[in-house]
């Protein structure tokens, strides 16, 4: 801590300090006293964390076995396997998200029984297309990372669980999928805060986010800097926040390797 | 000429040059992003490189800002720092201009476009030589010093060269995100293939058409510069040797 504090970093945080200072006193907050803006804030950064959760875990359950077919399956499911990680990592994700939501939202009113099922109401709205586009990244990343994980659980543990008369399956659940999910446990974060970085996206296809909040601010007061100061604010607050939690998460965790 | 309706007509038809087709549109889109994606790696590039030697080399000071630089824009997702700073490069670059008694000028989007997302790249670029730079065997360089070299000749003759190889890999990805990242400038306005895409299909409504043909654009941009990455990684390991021994 001495080390951390000495005069150069206080003079810093003294000069970091004084333009927090400056920013909040001569900038324009008094929008943010708006109820209004307040419900709206609160609702947009509760659209972005339930988006960001919720794909995540879609996208990593969808992951486990676009990894594992990639590592252990036959050829005729690695290889549409490996062409959609090599799809969703080669191409730009707002593209993806646009596909989705115009390509497919609007081929969708054409066909007679989705539109005269209980669904429709559902798939009128754009979170589903969001949802899905986000979720499809996430498995396309983490696919690839966990079919270099599960190809590095090492052979002898799998041969030892034959040994024992272990079932196929239970192989797969007690020894090579704990093992890979042990070492894609690091990425997680980072790839977790990778999402949070890509969910403003959704506010192109009319999705209420904080970033899309931040927008709307700022065409209704005309205020151009404030708002998008907060923003990134914000943002970096909840990448803390990811990189804190991941860190107690990975203390909990035996991180050594076998 | 007066176009059927593009119901009526084909794909080949929407994406080709004619009047009726988009291809121009498309491929107009095309260039500007592989140009801005270029541009923006490059200055990236310098910004990386002086950056990782600040970091590694420099002074106290230096070091606690770049370490400020490369947190902040790692932390902040790219789609929010663009339009800051589309909205403050051109700003401060005005008051610059008109406290240097210059008129003001209207940075032309291109530019902008190119400069955003240099300093999104670099802040990346620093952290991928930094890591490849203190990847150097410590030894070559203390034989470098020990030999009499000034800084700037052990960077070009030493450290550099060597840090090459392990830089390559980390680059290759940074210069995938950059081409993928141009499509974020489509929320701003600008057209490249992912605006244009966008308008191409909204006036003809064949989605499909367009966002294939744009996808196997990024593909082949991604592919292509695998292959090339691949071939410079092998160049610059050269005489290394291999890792299975």
């Amino acid at each position: 801590m001495r080390d951390f504090l000495n005069l150069r970093r206080v003079i810093m945080i003294g000069v970091a300090a004084a333009l927090v200072t400056w920013c909040v006193y001569s900038l324009r907050w008094d929008w943010l006293a708006n109820p209004k803006y307040q419900s709206m804030i609160v609702r947009g950064l509760w659209q972005t964390i339930w988006m960001l959760v919720v794909t995540m875990v879609i996208g990593f359950a969808l992951a486990i076995p676009i990894g594992f077919v990639q590592a252990a399956g036959p050829r005729y499911l690695a290889w549409p396997a490996r062409v959609f990680c090599s799809v969703i990592r080669g191409t730009p994700l707002l593209m993806q998200i646009w596909l989705l939501y115009y390509g497919i939202g609007s081929l969708f009113p054409s066909i007679p029984w989705i539109r005269d099922s209980a669904f429709w109401p559902i798939l009128r709205q754009a979170w589903p297309y969001a949802v899905l586009a986000l979720s499809l990244s996430v498995a396309g990343y983490e696919g690839e990372v966990l079919r270099g994980a599960f190809k590095s659980v090492p052979h002898g543990q799998l041969e030892a669980a034959r040994a024992m008369g272990m079932p196929r399956f239970t192989i797969f659940r007690r020894i090579w999928l704990p093992q890979a999910i042990q070492r894609v446990l690091p990425t997680i974060g980072g790839e977790t805060v990778l999402q949070l970085k890509a969910t403003p996206l959704i506010s192109t296809i009319t999705i209420m986010d904080i970033y899309d909040v931040a927008g709307r601010v700022r065409r209704d007061t005309l205020v151009v800097y404030e708002p998008l100061l907060l923003l990134a604010v914000t943002y970096m607050a909840i990448t803390a926040l990811i990189v804190l939690l991941f860190k107690w998460f990975e203390s909990r965790f035996p991180s050594k390797v076998a | 000429m007066v176009c059927p309706p593009p119901a009526q007509l084909s794909s080949l038809t929407l994406l080709g040059f004619g009047d009726c087709g988009w291809g121009a549109t498309l491929l107009w889109g095309f260039g500007n992003s592989l140009m801005i994606a270029l541009g923006a790696y490059a200055i990236g590039f310098c910004i990386g490189v002086s950056g990782a030697f600040g970091k590694l080399y420099g002074g106290p000071v230096a070091k606690d800002l770049l370490a400020v630089y490369t947190t902040i824009v790692r932390a902040v997702p790219e789609l929010v720092l663009i339009l800051i700073l589309y909205y403050a490069v051109p700003a401060l670059l005005n008051e610059v201009m008109l406290g240097l008694g210059y008129e003001r000028i209207n940075l032309p989007q291109f530019i902008t476009g190119v400069v955003v997302l240099a300093v999104v790249q670099g802040a990346y670029q620093i952290e991928v030589l930094r890591g490849s730079i203190l990847a150097v065997p410590q030894g070559q360089i203390e034989a470098a010093r020990a030999m009499g070299m000034s800084p700037v000749m052990l960077a070009r003759r030493i450290t550099l060269p060597l840090m090459t190889s392990n830089a390559i890999p980390g680059l290759g990805n940074l210069w995938l995100n950059a081409t993928k990242d141009t499509a974020l400038l489509a929320v701003i306005g600008f057209t490249e293939l992912t605006k244009a895409t966008f308008q191409a299909s909204a006036t003809t409504k064949a989605f499909f058409t367009f966002y294939g043909a744009a996808m196997a654009l990024y593909m082949a941009i991604s592919l292509v510069s695998i292959l090339l990455f691949g071939r410079l990684e092998k160049i610059a390991r050269r005489g290394q040797r291999d890792a299975r021994g």
